[in-house]
C-alpha cells in the first residue's frame, strides 16, 4: 500500500463499495463513542487522510495490550484500522529483529520526522537501564529518542500510562511511566490492564480522522472512554441503590446478580469503559461475570488494598497504626467493616458447598 | 444454579421508547432524521432483547452484504429501522436504531451506481 494513497482510495482498491465505506464510518463513529451524527463528518475525514507511520515501543510489559488489540479475527473495523496505518516497527508482532529491525525503526523516525505516532506499551525502568533493553539498547534511551520525532505518544495499558505491576510495591526495577520521563509530546493514557480494545483503536481512529488528540481528563486519558466511572454505568447499581449486596462468591445475592460492593468491588472509583462498551465485542465484563471490578486503569491499582475487601473497610495497616481509631467518622468505618465480617461469616455459615459428587450428577443426561 | 436476572434493570427501555416517540413526531414535523446508537448505553442483560421485542418487525427485512453481514430491519412503526452491523466472524460491529424514511444504507451510493455503469459500458461494449 503506497504511502500517498489516501485511506478512501486505499479502502477502494481493496474492493470495499461506498456502502462498505458508510458501514465502516458508522462502526468507527461507535467505535470513538461519538453520536451518529459524526457518520458524514468521519467519512469525509476518513476518505482524504494519509496513513500515519506508526512506531510501537514494547517496554516492561506482559503483551497483554497487543494481545488485547490483535484478539480481532477476519476484517474486523480494529484490522481495517490497523491496515490502514503505517505500522513500521512492532517489536512483537515484527518477524524481524536486532539490527536490521532497528534500521527500519530509524528510517521511519527519519521520513516522518515530527509526523509519526509512537504507542508504547510497558513501563521504563529508570534503576538500572540493563532491567529492559531492545537489541542493546536501554527502554529509557529507545523511548527518548524515539520521542523526538512523534506527534503524539499514545501510552497503552496501565504500566506505560501510571507504571502498572512492575512499579507495584517494592518496584524492584525503578519502573516508571511514558509521563514521568517525556515532558515536551502531547500523551494519551490509554489506561487499562489491559485496554479494551476498541478503546486503543477508537484513539488512533480519532487522529486519523481529525489529525488532533481527543478531549483528555486530569490523568491524560480520553473522556469518551474515561470520562464516566464504571459504577455510575453499572448495570448492577439499582441494587447498590436498594442495599442488595453479595456477601460471598455465589451466594442468593451473587446468584441474583446483585451489587458485588462488599466483594471489593472498586466501581466508585474507577474510571473506564467496561459497563457500556464491554469487552469480547460487547459480550460482558467482570461485574456482569459476577467478578467485582479491580480498577485495572487506575494508577496505583495493585497496592490500592485487597481486591476482595469493600473500598469503605480499612487497609491492615491504617488499623494497625491506629490512626483510624481517632474519630466519629473513623469508628463508624471500623463498625462498618465490623459489620461486614459478621455478615459475611453469616452467609459462609448458612452457604450450601457443593461437592464433586453433586458436578458429576449434573453432568449426566 | 439458575442465575436470576431482574427484569428492566437499568429501566432505559421505556425512557428509550420515549425518545424514539419523540424522534418519530420530528420525522414527520421537519423530515428531520435521528440516530440512536444502542452501544452507547448501559443495558442489562435481557433489556436490549425486550427493547428489540417491543420494536418488532414490520414489512421490510433488508439484508447487507459489505464487509460482513448486516441487518436492516423495519420494525412494527413504519419510519423505526433497526440496523445491525457483524462482521464476518458475526461479531457485532454496531447497533443502531434509525428513525427515517429509509436507512443511508440502503440507498445505492452515486460512487458505487459510476463504478456499475462503467461496468456495463464495458461489458456492453
Amino acid at each position: 500500500m503506497s504511502k500517498d494513497e489516501t485511506l478512501g482510495e486505499a479502502l477502494r482498491r481493496q474492493g470495499i463499495s461506498r456502502r462498505g465505506f458508510l458501514k465502516f464510518c458508522a462502526a468507527t463513529a461507535s467505535m470513538m463513542a461519538l453520536p451518529p451524527s459524526m457518520v458524514p463528518v468521519i467519512a469525509a475525514a476518513l476518505e482524504s487522510a494519509r496513513r500515519p507511520s506508526v512506531i510501537w515501543l514494547s517496554f516492561q510489559e506482559c503483551t497483554g495490550c497487543t494481545e488485547s488489540l490483535t484478539r480481532s479475527h477476519a476484517p474486523t473495523v480494529e484490522g481495517l484500522i490497523f491496515d490502514t496505518i503505517s505500522l513500521d516497527y512492532h517489536h512483537t508482532l515484527q518477524a524481524a529483529a536486532g539490527s536490521a529491525a532497528e534500521a527500519a525503526r530509524k528510517t521511519a523516525m527519519k521520513e516522518n520526522f515530527g509526523k509519526y505516532i509512537l504507542v508504547v506499551d510497558g513501563s521504563i525502568p529508570t534503576g538500572n537501564p540493563g532491567y529492559s533493553t531492545i537489541a542493546g539498547i536501554s527502554n529509557h534511551d529507545m523511548l527518548m529518542e524515539t520521542a523526538k520525532g512523534a506527534a503524539a505518544i499514545v501510552a497503552v495499558g496501565t504500566c506505560a500510562a501510571f507504571g502498572g505491576i512492575p512499579q507495584a510495591n517494592p518496584n524492584p526495577t525503578g519502573a516508571v511511566s511514558v509521563s514521568d520521563l517525556v515532558h515536551d509530546k502531547p500523551i494519551i493514557n490509554v489506561s487499562g490492564c489491559p485496554p479494551i480494545p476498541v478503546v486503543i483503536t477508537g484513539v488512533l481512529a480519532h487522529f486519523l480522522t481529525f489529525g488532533t488528540i481527543p478531549e483528555l481528563d486530569d490523568q491524560g486519558r480520553p473522556m469518551a472512554y474515561y470520562g464516566k466511572s464504571i459504577h455510575d454505568r453499572c448495570y448492577r447499581r439499582p441494587f447498590y441503590d436498594k442495599g442488595l449486596f453479595a456477601e460471598t462468591f455465589d451466594d442468593e445475592g451473587a446468584k441474583k446478580g446483585w451489587c458485588l460492593y462488599k466483594l471489593g468491588c472498586k466501581g466508585p472509583v474507577t474510571y473506564n469503559a467496561c459497563a457500556t462498551t464491554k469487552w469480547n465485542e460487547g459480550t460482558s465484563f467482570p461485574i456482569e461475570s459476577g467478578h467485582p471490578c479491580l480498577g485495572c486503569s487506575e494508577p496505583g491499582f495493585w497496592d490500592a488494598g485487597s481486591f476482595y475487601r469493600a473500598i469503605s473497610t480499612p487497609t491492615e495497616d491504617i488499623a494497625k497504626t491506629a490512626v483510624y481509631s481517632v474519630g466519629a467518622g473513623a469508628a463508624a468505618g471500623v463498625a462498618l467493616g465490623a459489620m461486614n465480617r459478621a455478615k459475611q461469616r453469616r452467609a459462609v455459615e448458612t452457604h450450601e458447598k457443593v461437592t464433586i459428587d453433586d458436578l458429576e450428577k449434573e453432568k449426566q443426561p | 444454579m439458575n442465575v436470576e436476572i431482574g427484569d428492566g434493570l437499568t429501566h432505559n427501555v421505556k425512557p428509550l421508547l420515549h425518545e424514539i416517540r419523540h424522534a418519530l413526531g420530528k420525522l414527520l414535523a421537519t423530515a428531520e432524521t435521528t440516530t440512536i446508537d444502542l452501544r452507547s448505553l448501559p443495558l442489562a442483560p435481557g433489556e436490549e432483547d425486550k427493547l428489540l421485542a417491543e420494536l418488532g418487525h414490520g414489512e421490510v427485512h433488508a439484508g447487507l452484504n459489505a464487509l460482513g453481514p448486516s441487518e436492516i430491519v423495519e420494525t412494527r412503526f413504519a419510519g423505526v429501522w433497526v440496523v445491525l452491523h457483524y462482521n464476518n466472524d458475526r461479531e457485532v460491529l454496531g447497533k443502531f436504531i434509525e428513525i427515517c424514511e429509509i436507512p443511508e444504507l440502503l440507498r445505492a451510493q452515486p460512487a458505487d451506481i459510476r463504478d456499475g455503469l462503467e461496468q456495463l459500458q464495458a461489458q456492453l461494449a
